[in-house]
């Protein structure tokens, strides 16, 4: 339990740093580190195939995108735009009224039951497989063809001008 | 798991850090060995006999050069970059079956140091953070040279990968589990049921994806367009000097023995070779590792063989072969390896 919130103190922390950073490169860099720690989150929980899968996809190929359109478009430092005081001072509200609200929320419930797997070892390739393939199916199926749909649209819109030569 | 165990883990460890470092020191010489040999030339013979003492003098030579971190460098992402580079080569080897069980007065070892059943996404996953250690030293130079490099790397990089897994996809198809100790045992001997047991019999378009994949992964020749020196200088590591720039270049020794080590492992039997059921034991196991060795030696010259063979490529003609060549390949290989496992097997 204490690994837990060691991993969790570390989640926040690095997420923290993600919006406090003024480089976007560091921003990105933190991010990295915020889902290496979610990965490690997994691990905890026995959920091999996601945390792998979590490290390929996430660490390994979006936040790598996101690093390189960065690197391109932002070459210089303190690019970041200034913002006036009046928009910081609105921020602060903005956010303090938004704390009050989750706190107000928060007192409301009551400390949820912890969830118990019937079997500890659901995560692992095997099992995960097996349910994804037989009981959940058609859910699997459908948001793969969302994805697809998402795939083809971005090509779309990258290629709107047809070329002329 | 008692003290014993974690200790023989421990010295598991630790040599094959040694070994992975050792052959990476070697490659070197090998390479410009190899390389002289390809041009006609002799290739380095002055630091002992054959020139052998050659990869310790260039260390040396490493540790000793000045050291520059450039004024307008974001410094602690320029130290990170290389430390990163080299960390990520070395990790991989931690799911590599070396051999099969060793017994030593009782002990039974397991050649390899984590059996984890997902170890061919491991092995992906550790590529994948290879190129943050290329993407961050080459930012962080604050030089547009090196940040062209970066961003060739970081892009060859994620075409690549996409192949690479679609390549390997076909290959869990016929194994059917992720765990490199079981696609290990399960190519035993090299005849069984009519046919080869080595995957290469059982997916020879896909070794050819994965190995092509691989040169692009490593940034070897004929892919090393992130270093290419005709048009960026030396690339990703233009700004780096003494022992940081050596270990940029020893990640990718250590990234080359790495692969090689996959590949024999995924596709040419691991440590299995034909008439191993003449043997048995701690000889059995032993003739394995020699084994293993022999076909990670044959892949690291092989690397060595295309780098002075084939001219680099051009960097559309590299998209283009990613993107329009590899991918539709590796995707019929999937849909073929499917048809024939649904109606054969």
């Amino acid at each position: 339990m204490s690994t837990f919130y060691f991993i969790a103190f570390l989640s926040i922390f690095f997420s923290i740093l993600v919006i406090s950073a003024k480089n976007p490169v560091h921003s990105i860099l933190y991010l990295v580190l915020t889902f290496f720690t979610f990965t490690i989150h997994y691990i905890l929980m026995n959920a091999q195939f996601l945390a792998v899968v979590n490290f390929i996809v996430y660490m390994g190929a979006i936040l790598v995108l996101f690093l390189y359109t960065l690197m391109l478009i932002n070459l210089s430092k303190e690019s970041e735009p200034r913002k006036s005081n009046l928009v910081k001072l609105a921020a602060v509200i903005g956010g303090g009224c938004f704390l009050v609200t989750i706190v107000a929320a928060l007192k409301a419930f009551k400390i949820s039951e912890p969830v118990i797997l019937h079997d500890p070892n659901l995560g692992l390739v095997k099992n995960l497989g097996k349910i994804l393939f037989n009981e959940y199916l058609l859910p699997f199926e459908v948001s793969s063809i969302l994805l697809l749909s998402a795939m083809v649209g971005a090509v779309l819109l990258a290629t709107k001008e047809p070329k002329t030569t | 798991m008692g003290l014993a165990d974690i200790i023989i883990k421990f010295i598991l460890v630790v040599i094959i850090f040694a070994i992975s470092l050792l052959i990476a020191l070697y490659s070197t010489y090998a390479e410009r060995k190899v390389a002289a040999f390809f041009q006609d030339r002799l290739g380095p013979n002055r630091a002992g006999p054959f020139g052998i003492f050659q990869p310790f003098a260039d260390g040396g030579k490493m540790f000793l050069k000045e050291e520059i971190i450039p004024t307008s460098a974001s410094k602690f992402l320029f130290i990170a970059g290389p430390s990163l580079s080299i960390f990520t080569a070395c990790i991989g080897s931690a799911v590599i079956p070396w051999g099969q069980q060793l017994t030593i007065g009782g002990h039974v070892i397991d050649l390899q140091v984590a059996d984890i059943n997902v170890g061919v996404l491991y092995i992906l996953g550790v590529v994948s953070l290879g190129v943050y250690g290329v993407m961050i030293g080459g930012w962080a130079s604050n030089n547009k040279y090196s940040l062209l490099g970066a961003i060739r790397a970081a892009s060859q990089n994620i075409s690549y990968e996409i192949s690479m897994g679609l390549a390997i996809i076909a290959l869990l198809m016929v194994t059917g589990t992720l765990s490199l100790k079981e696609i290990a045992v399960q190519q035993h001997g090299f005849w069984s049921h009519g046919w080869f047991t080595w995957n290469v019999f059982k997916q020879p378009l896909g070794f050819l994806l994965f190995i092509v994949c691989a040169f692009a992964e490593t940034n070897r020749t004929p892919f090393d367009l992130p270093e290419c020196e005709t048009e960026l200088i030396g690339g990703y590591h233009t700004e780096y000097s003494s022992m940081k720039l050596g270990f940029y270049l020893f990640s990718e020794y250590i990234n080359m023995f790495i692969s090689g080590a996959v590949m024999a492992t995924l596709y040419f039997g691991g440590y299995n070779f034909p008439g191993m059921h003449y043997f048995s034991g701690n000889m059995l196991a032993i003739l394995g590792v020699v084994v293993l060795f022999a076909k990670i030696f044959f892949f690291i010259f092989f690397f060595m063989w295309v780098r002075w063979t084939i001219p680099r490529f051009r960097y559309d003609q590299l998209m283009d072969l990613g993107w329009k060549i590899l991918i539709p390949l590796a995707i019929a290989n999937i849909v073929i390896t499917g048809i024939f496992i649904t109606f054969f097997k």
